[in-house]
């Protein structure tokens, strides 16, 4: 069970990436060849298996409700591409 | 020089700290223009530190533990106003407005910063081919990779360009460069050192860890990095103990596991031998080998790349160009900004992992993919258990073959990822490893991997010290393209 | 078809937490700071950074839970919320998915014809905000001071059947985190939010009909209309035999209607999986028992306990303890005057009327419950008339002066004099004779204007219960 290129397309809108035709197929390949391996995974029996999404078990690691210095905005902004008036700017969202 | 030198000679004032920092700003300009180790240099703080240390010295001030000793630090680590590219375009101008914990504690010991290694872009790689400004060679054969990802990091230290070096393990970024550049490289436990200011890969799988000339330098870092970080949940509560105290020659009784999974087909005959040498020193030295069955191995890489691809997919969403980063120009509307902005911004290798991440975390295949690998990660997790129930570390190799060609694997993404079989089962499990040097072929420097029980560090740096006791794989150093 | 219609509503609320700070932060939560001020590492997501969550957040969310019926969980997590958004940082949203912390609750609402109806809760769960966005046409203006402000998210089942209903859940709901202080639930201030899912079906169906999702509404009375509008379009349609579309519509004050929102047509692919930065949230019954003993009384027990203790009808009561602090002034009132009816009447009568034009919240009024009460005291001892009392506290109000003081100040102390009344009353009745006949005649009501008189013509001083009886027995005598 590969990817398509349909599946490609579709994946690449949800990551926010654009490829050319070419670099579709090459991705297609390349992505089927992964995924084409880790279905190795369904060999295996894990109904009764717990998903360990930590390697450690770690629980309850909280911090209090105490006020802590903020940065100074010259630092926020410091990597921004684009600002005004200590705002980031981008081009006009348009929402529905 | 290796580190634990350094501080005897600065401590002796047979030197002064900055004729250290000199001696290896002087190297690296001699020969970083071939090995490519450094991204952004630091040479001016490195120099102002020194001074402070010399001043420290001068006062008959106490030393801390790695005072007036010089590294090298992954472009991942965030250091505060130092640029921090994770080589790149997307960050090639980012600057931190703060420190990774690991540079606070660094600082705090005294070490120098020189400046940034190089790396595959991301972190994901396992050959440096993927640095978006330049590759990294290997200082024992310039046309051969350092591995990867923490290239950079690793051959900086092999060719001399610092004496020990912080870099970032997902599924062997410390292990499989170390033994490709005859290093010592250690992944702690998951939990053992701040994640806190690495820029993450995969977040249930990185750790930083370092690269030294020897076990011994090894736990003066160790003991400088490691510990409890409350800004860092998934840090563990353990005291750190002082590994200095772990170096010790006698490893008599001392179990040590033979995965058998780990001897595989896929494993070059050179690589095999010099493993198994080694474990017959071991043996020698009063060490039991005992054969372990560790039967989900084979699943581990598929694991690895689910989880870490998924993990990735998320963590890397924020680079959009709009509070940092690399910003397009060519874009028609704010969403089109995203898509511009990451398409150019990342290199291939990054939007594979991307794509695939994003593709296993999808409405329709999260069971099937993410889910599932979770559920072998507990299995994976299993195996080290009932390992370690029996053996005090297992010894396996770190990678399959020896540092490859430059160009050799790039274009076979499955060919490259199959490198990592060794590496990545420590990184589902979360346990601690440790490549040291135990040989050469045709040249070239073959890793052995040390694998210990969580949090159980010690016993990687008793046996390691141990075996460089008796061997001396770990004092040649190469002859970088002279 | 002409069938009668079933309304069925669900409402997700959103609610800011209290906190000091941030839910993954040390940032301050303070509204109204300078753009870009209370962000740092972790809550504007740069690389590197990572989150920690605020003990308090959960415990908020943990009383949030008990005082809404709910089941806390147990064992949970927290997940990531996939997508791209200026607003977001980290372009995820670290939320809750498959394990939130409270679930299966309910409210209960009474409803106009005087049923009591229980709404269920769905959920509740721990998430964090996003940054604020000013469009304009230069662009769009990016403010993160809100991202990581923390809130919780109340999911109802979809058991509201009229937009009344929806309304008083509102209204339930905030008094509720009000009483347990986890919220100050302001709609005006954006620290509470409102969106509704609606849909109708013919009565008797079982399956449910198309829904469609309505935003933007911005008061309790906006969501109260913006649904009536909602299910109104829903029947024409379904009556004309068109289709309903499932999809987000936008409230629209100026013309109370609600217009499709463009964007949100395709669901989403949030890909949801667990939070690896954070750890296990592992909630013991200890820890629970200590937040349920630590939670005030209940606006619905309260209600009860004033009813029978106060001897307050269901409709005063309710009014009184719809609001925590006013609930507790009016204690304190009681506490200091001994009587339930007057403060009853002055708290729901005098004090909210000026509350009211004055735009006052109770938090900042002038007058004490204390002084209240003395106030009242000093009408039952007849040191002061009612009529003289109104205007004692109309200056309490304004100046926040005792009433003791107000009353010597301005010497408004009741004239209980027999003589000096009977006076006052000899001289009005010899001013009006007119009434003197009309009562002769059987016009009792002429009495009243004649205390009036009496009253006017000692400035309000007069005792009004000894003047209605002086004036009696005089004009018996006549």
């Amino acid at each position: 069970m590969g990817i398509s290129a349909d599946d490609v397309k579709y994946v690449a809108q949800l990551s926010r990436l654009e490829f050319k035709e070419d670099e579709i197929e090459k991705f297609t390949k390349d992505l089927s060849s992964i995924v084409g391996y880790v279905n190795k995974l369904n060999e295996l029996d894990t109904e009764d298996v717990e998903a360990l999404v930590n390697p450690i078990y770690i629980e309850n690691d909280f911090r209090e409700d105490d006020i802590k210095d903020s940065l100074d905005r010259e630092n926020v902004l410091l990597n921004a591409p684009e600002k005004e008036e200590g705002y980031f700017k981008v081009p006009t969202v348009i929402e529905g | 020089m290796k580190a634990h030198e350094i501080k005897d000679k600065l401590q002796k004032k047979e030197i002064s700290a900055a004729q250290v920092v000199k001696a290896y700003i002087d190297r690296i300009e001699k020969v970083d223009g071939k090995v490519g180790a450094y991204l952004e240099k630091d040479f001016d703080n490195a120099v102002d530190k020194a001074a402070v240390i010399d001043k420290k010295i001068s006062l008959g001030e106490d030393l801390q533990g790695l005072a007036g000793i010089p590294c090298a630090i992954k472009d991942n680590i965030s250091t505060k106003n130092v640029k921090t590219t994770c080589a790149s375009l997307m960050l090639e101008n980012y600057v931190p407005p703060y420190d990774a914990t690991v540079v606070e504690r660094l600082n705090n010991s005294g070490a120098i910063m020189l400046g940034k290694a190089n790396m595959d872009e991301f972190a994901m790689g396992s050959s440096n081919e993927n640095s978006a400004f330049k590759k990294v060679r290997n200082p024992w054969d310039l046309d051969r990779v350092p591995g990867g990802s923490s290239g950079g990091s690793a051959a900086s230290v092999a060719a001399g360009e610092a004496a020990f070096s912080l870099g970032s393990d997902t599924g062997g970024s410390i292990r499989q460069p170390a033994s490709y550049c005859n290093l010592v490289g250690i992944k702690p436990t998951y939990g053992r050192v701040s994640r806190y200011g690495l820029i993450a890969f995969a977040s249930s799988l990185d750790q930083i860890g370092a690269f030294t000339k020897d076990v011994e330098d090894m736990a003066l870092v160790l003991n400088s990095i490691a510990g409890r970080d409350y800004k860092d949940s998934t840090s563990y509560n353990i005291k750190t103990p002082d590994y200095t105290k772990s170096l010790s020659e006698d490893i008599r009784g001392m179990k040590i596991g033979i995965p058998v999974q780990y001897f595989g087909e896929g494993i070059d005959d050179d690589v095999k031998k010099s493993v198994l040498d080694s474990i017959e020193l071991l043996k020698s030295m009063g060490a039991e080998a005992i054969e372990v069955d560790m039967p989900y191995t084979e699943y581990a890489l598929a694991v690895y790349y689910i989880l870490s691809s998924a993990e990735a997919s998320s963590n890397l969403a924020r680079y959009d160009g709009i509070r940092y980063g690399y910003r397009s120009k060519n874009y028609d509307d704010s969403i089109d900004l995203y898509i511009k902005s990451r398409s150019e911004g990342f290199g291939d290798e990054v939007k594979r992992r991307i794509m695939l991440g994003t593709y296993t975390l999808s409405s329709g295949y999260y069971d099937a993919y993410y889910n599932k690998a979770l559920k072998v990660r507990s299995l994976v997790k299993k195996d080290f258990e009932n390992a370690f129930k029996k053996c005090d570390c297992l010894v396996s190799p770190v990678s399959p073959t020896t540092p490859f060609k430059i160009g050799e694997k790039i274009d076979d993404p499955m060919s490259m990822y199959m490198l990592d079989v060794c590496t990545v089962p420590i990184n589902i499990a979360g346990v601690c490893a440790m490549s040291i040097p135990c040989g050469f072929s045709n040249g070239l420097p073959i890793g052995l991997q040390l694998i210990g029980n969580y949090f159980e560090e010690e016993k990687l740096l008793k046996v390691g010290y141990a075996y460089q006791k008796n061997t001396n794989w770990h004092n040649l150093n190469p002859k970088v393209g002279e | 078809m002409n069938c009668e219609y079933e309304t069925i509503i669900g409402l997700e609320v959103h609610a800011e937490l209290s906190t000091k700070t941030k839910i993954y932060c040390g940032c301050t939560t303070e509204f109204g700071g300078e753009v870009n001020t209370h962000c740092c590492p972790v809550c504007l997501g740069l690389p590197g950074s990572l989150p920690k969550l605020n003990k308090k957040v959960v415990e908020y969310a943990i009383a949030a839970g008990l005082a809404t019926n709910c089941s806390i969980t147990k064992v949970t997590n927290t997940a990531r919320k996939n997508y791209f958004y200026p607003d977001c940082p980290k372009n995820y949203q670290i939320t809750q998915d498959e394990f939130p912390i409270c679930r299966e609750g309910y409210i209960e609402i009474e409803t106009s014809d005087g049923k009591i109806k229980k709404i269920g809760i769905e959920r509740i769960h721990i998430e964090e905000d996003a940054g604020k966005l000013i469009h304009a046409p230069s662009g769009t203006y990016v403010d993160y001071n809100r991202t990581g402000v923390p809130l919780i998210e109340i999911v109802t089942k979809p058991d509201i059947r009229t937009p009344e209903e929806a309304r008083l859940y509102l209204e339930k709901l905030k008094s509720i985190l009000q009483y347990i202080e986890v919220s100050d639930c302001k709609m005006e201030e954006g620290s509470l939010r409102c969106d509704a899912n609606i849909s109708i079906r013919p009565k008797g169906q079982e399956e449910f009909g198309v829904k469609s999702e309505v935003k933007n509404m911005n008061s309790f009375k906006a969501v109260e209309k913006a649904l009536d509008y909602e299910r109104l379009r829903h029947i024409e349609l379904e009556n004309k035999g068109g289709r309903i579309a499932q999809e987000t519509r936008r409230w629209d004050e100026t013309t109370s209607s609600t217009i499709t929102m463009r964007s949100k047509e395709k669901a989403h692919d949030y890909r949801y999986f667990p939070e690896p930065d954070l750890v296990t949230l592992s909630i013991d019954d200890e820890w629970i028992d200590k937040i349920k003993s630590a939670l005030p009384e209940m606006p619905d027990a309260k209600k009860e306990r004033f009813k029978k203790e106060y001897s307050l009808l269901e409709y005063d009561a309710a009014i009184l303890t719809s609001n925590k602090m006013l609930s507790i002034f009016y204690e304190k009132c009681v506490g200091e005057c001994k009587d339930p009816k007057a403060a009853s009447n002055w708290v729901m009568g005098e004090m909210l009327r000026l509350m009211n034009e004055s735009q006052k919240d109770i938090k900042d009024i002038l007058v004490t419950p204390k002084d209240l009460g003395e106030l009242i005291k000093l009408i039952i001892s007849g040191t002061i008339s009612g009529t003289i009392a109104k205007k004692v506290f109309a200056e309490m109000f304004e100046t926040g002066k005792s009433p003791n003081a107000i009353v010597k100040e301005k010497g408004l102390v009741q004239n209980n004099d027999e003589d000096f009344i009977k006076d006052v009353v000899i001289k009005v009745l010899s001013e009006n004779p007119q009434s003197v006949a009309d009562i002769k005649n059987g016009k009792d009501r002429a009495i009243g204007f004649l205390v009036g008189q009496v009253m006017k013509a000692s400035k309000g001083k007069a005792n009004p219960s000894m003047a209605n009886k002086i004036l009696k027995d005089e004009l018996s005598k006549m």
